[in-house]
């Protein structure tokens, strides 16, 4: 196995985690979990039922803005309505996905479904998203990761960061 | 590419999302082949953006939606050529 995925028959991976990985992913999965939360329901029966949310505004978050961003970014009123019939959508699909990675994130070794699979990729990605933000990663931070001393503060965290990028990748190479 | 219908999906670079992600991406959301869909991935690498898919504005913010779930910078936009 090259990295913790490998391909596996019927379009799946299988996936090996040990007991250290699974709790830092966990972690940070729940925390996304925590900052994702679930859609506000609107006080009209009707526009809940059909799922639009009460709320135009682009998140002040700025991890929320770069996991919702405004669809139409020169056109405020349009941006409004996409994100009133989208983004409760997109909050439980993401809080479905990080469901399955807590699901099926345990010690030792498991083979993911490709819908589970994929679910994997977009969670870790949500993830890496939402540090990224919070680490104002940029397109160098990989090198400079490289560089950086064991005694910088931020260090444990940009390995962390850099750790999902190389799971990722994994992932992403076992569904290929 | 349809030029008769003047809506574009756009995706923007960004620091995060990994190149084999993207292409990815791209290839499972719109079935593109691997060529094309590394092509579109290397255009939003290096020119800071590219079209993605073209139709009508329903479409295109369906497909924007799709994007958003796979945590892509996608915009929506009239085609002003």
């Amino acid at each position: 196995m090259n990295g913790n995925f490998a391909p596996a028959p019927g379009g799946g991976v299988a996936l090996r985690l040990d007991a250290g990985e699974v709790a830092i992913l966990r972690s940070l999965v729940s925390q996304l979990m925590g900052l994702v939360e679930p859609p506000e329901t609107h006080d009209d029966p009707l526009a809940r039922a059909v799922g639009i949310s009460a709320s135009a505004a682009t998140p002040a978050d700025p991890v929320l803005a770069r996991l919702f961003p405004d669809a139409y970014p020169e056109d405020p009123e349009a941006a409004g309505e996409f994100r009133r019939y989208t983004e409760g959508q997109l909050r439980e699909g993401k809080r479905a996905d990080a469901a399955v990675v807590l699901e099926t994130a345990n010690p030792g070794e498991a083979v993911l479904d490709a819908e589970q699979a994929r679910a994997w990729l977009r969670s870790l990605n949500d993830v890496r998203l939402a540090l990224g933000v919070r680490l104002e990663v940029t397109e160098d931070t990989h090198e400079e990761i490289a560089r950086m001393s064991e005694d910088d503060p931020r260090y444990p965290v940009f390995v962390t960061y850099d750790w999902l990028t190389f799971l990722q990748d994994s992932l992403v190479r076992a569904l290929w | 590419m349809r030029p008769d219908l003047p809506w574009l999906a756009i995706v923007w670079n960004d620091p995060v999302n990994l190149m084999s992600y993207v292409t990815y991406v791209f290839q499972t959301v719109f079935g593109y082949p691997k060529s094309k869909a590394e092509k579109l991935m290397l255009d939003v690498h290096h020119k800071g953006r590219a079209v993605v898919a073209s139709g009508t504005r329903e479409e295109m913010e369906r497909d924007v939606q799709i994007l958003h779930g796979y945590g892509l910078w996608a915009t929506v936009q009239q085609d002003k050529a």
